[in-house]
């Protein structure tokens, strides 16, 4: 009868799969703004993304002698999906996003171990080869949100391969603020009716609600602050310290509302596998991914900079965790580097 | 007299991390505390404690009264053990313990006679007036040790105290989902546990008793304000949030006191002594009215538990005895714990007996605890660290023992885990996180183990390596010496011719005869000095030997006195080593044959 089971004897609630749907479902009201506001098209690729990363998690599980339905229902592979879905332009071809899936999936997630093992947000290293590999179509087919075509159009652009007609695309503010800003001043430029009335039509209200299901993760604890806080502090440090004049450069503002950053605060950067591991070093890490965006989107060739940004910290993460230990129980300081004394 | 002068309030600190599993309290701590019927069978193993098994003086056959002592505690760290009940000793044999090894080992057989026949007790009213060691005596004689945890030792703990201690700090919190013996005990024996705290004040030389107990207690903590006040005991009072685990004795000294106990170190160097409830009670009885430790209150409960409770149980009464008499459906369990779910383990065997760390039996349902799912991958989503009560990165530990990256894993002071489950509870992945540790802080240990043997092997090698050139350097130079010699007298010989070489020789011979002599002194004398010093050695090598046994002892329940203890072995041995070195050398000046 008894069996030798170790302690602890019983576990919580919380689960993996459930983990991922909250973050899916915090998700949720970012991408439903993000459709109504631009573009089917997000809708569209949602969809087309979720299910090709699904086969393509079923197929590197069944090649890696894994069990398929167990990991299946991790949702990690979701998540993945959803995230680039809602980065890549609306109105990219099919099979942009479908090879973006499967570089995120196969190459970067699978062929490093699976679930927990990628050293590189799987998410963004599909972004940012995408963007280096196509880049007329990753930043000509964005939507113009004040011409809105029905879904049936939609899938037309996305499926048939036809050229989208002039002003149903577009040119993000960001990037409009970015070029504009060389030859005209502030008042000038916000003129365009991209801004909007607020900061940036569309993309305003994105970021908030995408702010909005950050906030809920925090509050359900699936995230802890200190990336999203760091982050945006060092992207809003920079920006005080460099974008004071709005003629000059692009302003607080519309860095903070105008491009993925509040997708990349509290969904990409927060990506936990990837990313440093104390308290501490998340500090570190989110302020270095904040400032490393002010600095691309600003002297960089890319208009917005949260691939490039994370990516580049990925690459520090197990550096930064062997400085930022926490102090242990009874240490009287934290135990630093990579020698054991003692 | 008001209470606000005898009893104050302290405020509680904070610690870092915790959880909150359910607490499932009541279904134990609504019933009065129950006998437990007399059994017709006792098995009592010979270590139920931290430290070296106890030694019968009892042979198969022989009669003993209740409380007559079984066993004696043998050496510095031991405890002994008493007949909880009048009977006859059956027999000395192996028999299964609770242990996570199932490992059977020595026990005492003793079958009750249903008589219950007391020996005759000396009661210390005037406890107070007896010298310290009669008192600690009396602790050690009467089988006292640690209820809560390990089982350590009650007399060592007080007899080694290396600093001045101010503070008895009452350990109340009972935070493990479950269990409630003490919260029980509180609420109806809360004048034994004051009592017993004065003696443990006495003997610790402190002037401070502070208790320590979680917020969902506050029956328990009237009980013991109303015996404060009638014992006109001053007492400290913190109350702390109900979080697991602020019963971690680390937990509640950062708890009540705000400071933390120095890694490696004790809550000694603090000033502080931590003692349960229970083994306070048990002090009173021992030392004031002459009773050993035979008997402990054991919460029983869990699903498939009928009636659920707090009994007070023999020490040694076979555990499936005692799960009948509470109606226990074993079928609906697939596990029966010691201790609590958080850090309890499932007993091998319910064939073994009760003993005296048995705090809770807990017997679940499947569905109330069920087995463990399938473990995910680690996410690194960073909840165990949020969670983690020595302020670890449990994600990292887990890394390190998987790849068996020791050097890792001390990096990151897996040393400073106290296996309380609060990370793996959290778990999203549901990995078995502590089972991870344990592993990998075994295979330090045993590295650090191999480290050492292969240190003293260096040793005796390095040094015989010595003793072999030097011996070849002094043969060499004696050589030399009779070549030269035989040289110088060849060429004298030559010189001078047939001389009066008669009379030389004569000299010669008696020259030769007094330097055999003297040379013959001093080899005795040498020799004695080399007795002496080979006894030295002998000594050396049984006390590391010995410091070993009980460091293996200790490190498997109580890390606290095995970091003490580990620092004594390094000392041993460099005595050790000291001796070796000094017998060499006397050998070295031994003229070679
Ligand atoms: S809680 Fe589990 S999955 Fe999360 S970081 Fe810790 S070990 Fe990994
Ligand atoms: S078991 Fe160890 S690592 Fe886990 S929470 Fe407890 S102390 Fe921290």
């Amino acid at each position: 009868m008894p069996v030798t089971l170790t302690s602890p004897h019983t576990t919580g609630a919380q689960t993996v799969g459930r983990v991922m749907a909250w973050v899916l479902a915090a998700l949720i009201p970012g991408a439903v703004v993000l459709i109504a506001s631009f573009s089917w098209g997000y809708g569209i690729n949602l969809v087309l993304a979720i299910a090709t990363a699904l086969l393509a998690e079923a197929l590197m599980l069944k090649l890696r002698g894994r069990p398929v339905g167990f990991f299946l229902k991790d949702l990690s592979a979701v998540v993945t999906a959803a995230l680039l879905a809602l980065a890549l332009p609306p109105l990219a071809p099919w099979w942009l996003t479908v090879l973006g899936v499967l570089v995120a999936i196969v190459f970067t997630k699978h062929l490093f171990g699976g679930l927990g093992h990628n050293p590189f947000n799987p998410a963004m290293v599909a972004y940012a080869l995408l963007l280096v590999s196509f880049p007329m179509l990753m930043t000509t087919r964005w939507a113009n949100p004040d011409l809105s075509l029905s879904i049936v159009e939609t899938l037309g652009i996305i499926f048939s391969g036809v050229q989208p007609i002039d002003g149903v695309t577009g040119a993000t503010p960001l990037d409009v603020y970015k070029t504009d800003v060389d030859r005209l001043v502030a008042a000038e430029i916000l003129q365009s009716p991209v801004f909007g009335n607020f900061v940036a039509k569309g993309w305003d209200i994105a970021n908030l609600a995408f702010l909005f299901g950050g906030v809920f993760l925090l509050y359900k604890r699936i995230i802890t602050w200190h990336i999203p806080v760091s982050l945006l502090a060092g992207l809003g440090l920079m920006a005080l310290l460099f974008s004071w004049d709005a003629d000059l450069r692009t302003p607080l503002s519309l860095h903070l509302l105008g491009g993925a950053t509040m997708l990349a605060a509290f969904f990409i950067a927060t990506d936990p596998v990837s990313a440093a591991t104390s308290n501490k070093g998340k500090l570190v890490y989110g302020f270095g991914i904040g400032v490393l965006i002010y600095l691309i989107r600003t002297w960089g060739n890319y208009p917005d900079a949260v691939a490039f940004a994370v990516l580049l910290m990925n690459f520090t993460a197990p550096f930064i965790d062997h400085y930022t230990r926490p102090r242990v129980y009874g240490q009287s300081k934290a135990v630093k580097g990579f020698k054991h004394d003692g | 007299m008001n209470a606000s002068a005898l009893i104050k309030t302290v405020p509680a600190h904070r610690f870092h991390g915790g959880v909150h599993p359910p607490e499932h309290k009541v279904e134990s701590s609504e019933t009065p505390i129950e006998a437990m019927p007399l059994p017709s069978l006792l098995i009592l193993p010979l270590a139920m404690h931290t430290g070296i098994p106890a030694d019968p003086v009892v042979k198969p056959g022989k009669s003993v009264c209740k409380g007559e002592m079984l066993a004696e505690a043998v050496g510095g760290i031991s405890a002994s053990v008493h007949a909880p009940t009048s009977g006859r000793v059956v027999a000395i044999e192996d028999r299964v313990i609770p242990h996570e090894s199932g490992l059977k080992v020595p026990c005492i057989l003793i079958e009750a006679d249903g008589e219950d026949a007391w020996r005759s007790r000396h009661a210390w009213p005037d406890w107070q007036q007896r010298p310290m060691d009669e008192l600690l005596s009396r602790l050690r004689n009467n089988g006292v040790v640690g209820l809560g945890g390990a089982g350590f030792p009650t007399d060592v703990k007080y007899r080694n105290k290396h600093k001045p201690i101010h503070t008895l700090l009452i350990n109340a919190a009972e935070c493990e989902p479950y269990i409630t013996a003490d919260d029980r005990l509180m609420r109806e024996r809360a004048e034994e546990i004051l009592k017993g705290a004065q003696v443990a004040l006495h003997l610790l030389g402190a002037e401070t008793l502070l208790l320590g107990i979680e917020d969902n207690k506050p029956q328990a903590l009237a009980a013991i304000k109303q015996a404060a006040e009638l014992l006109h005991q001053p007492l400290q009072v913190c109350v702390v949030p109900t979080k697991y685990p602020s019963g971690g004795e680390r937990q509640l000294i950062e708890l009540t006191t705000g400071q933390e106990v120095p890694a490696g170190g004790l809550p000694s160097d603090l000033g502080l002594v931590c003692q349960n409830p229970g083994t306070l009670a048990q002090i009173y009885r021992a030392v004031v009215k002459d009773e050993p430790l035979i008997s402990r209150i054991t919460t029983l409960t869990g699903g498939a538990i009928e009636r659920p409770g707090n009994y007070e149980i023999l020490i040694g009464t076979p555990i499936e005895t005692v799960l009948n008499h509470v109606g226990a459906h074993l079928k609906q369990a697939d596990r029966v714990i010691m201790g609590g779910p958080m850090m309890g383990f499932a007993l091998p065997s319910i064939d073994a007996p009760l003993i005296k760390t048995t705090n809770c039996l807990l017997v679940p349902t499947r569905k109330e605890l069920p087995r463990p799912m399938p473990d995910n991958p680690c996410i690194r989503c960073g909840h165990c660290e949020q969670v983690c009560p020595a302020g670890l990165l449990p994600q990292q530990l887990l890394w390190a023992a998987k790849h068996r990256d020791l050097e890792s894993a001390q990096l990151h002071s897996i040393d400073a885990c106290i296996e309380c489950g609060a990370c793996a509870w959290v778990c999203p992945s549901q990995i078995p996180l502590v089972q991870y540790y344990r592993y990998a802080k075994g295979e330090i240990r045993q590295e650090n183990e191999e480290y050492i043997k292969a240190e003293r092997a260096r040793a005796r090698f390095e040094a015989r390596q010595a003793r072999l050139e030097k011996e070849k350097q002094e043969k060499e130079a004696r050589r030399k010496a009779r070549a030269e010699a035989a040289a110088k007298a060849q060429a004298k010989k030559k010189a001078e011719g047939a001389g009066d070489t008669a009379q030389d020789d004569a000299i010669k011979d008696a020259l030769a005869r007094a330097q055999a002599k003297k040379q013959g002194k001093t080899d005795t004398a040498n020799e004695t000095s080399l007795a002496d010093l080979e006894k030295a050695l002998e000594l050396a090598a049984s006390k590391v030997k010995k410091a070993n046994e009980r460091l293996v002892a200790a490190e498997q329940d109580a890390p606290d006195m095995a970091n003490a203890l580990r620092k004594a072995v390094t000392k041993l041995e460099e005595k050790h080593q000291q001796a070796q070195k000094a017998l060499d050398e006397a050998r070295n000046k031994e003229p070679s044959a």
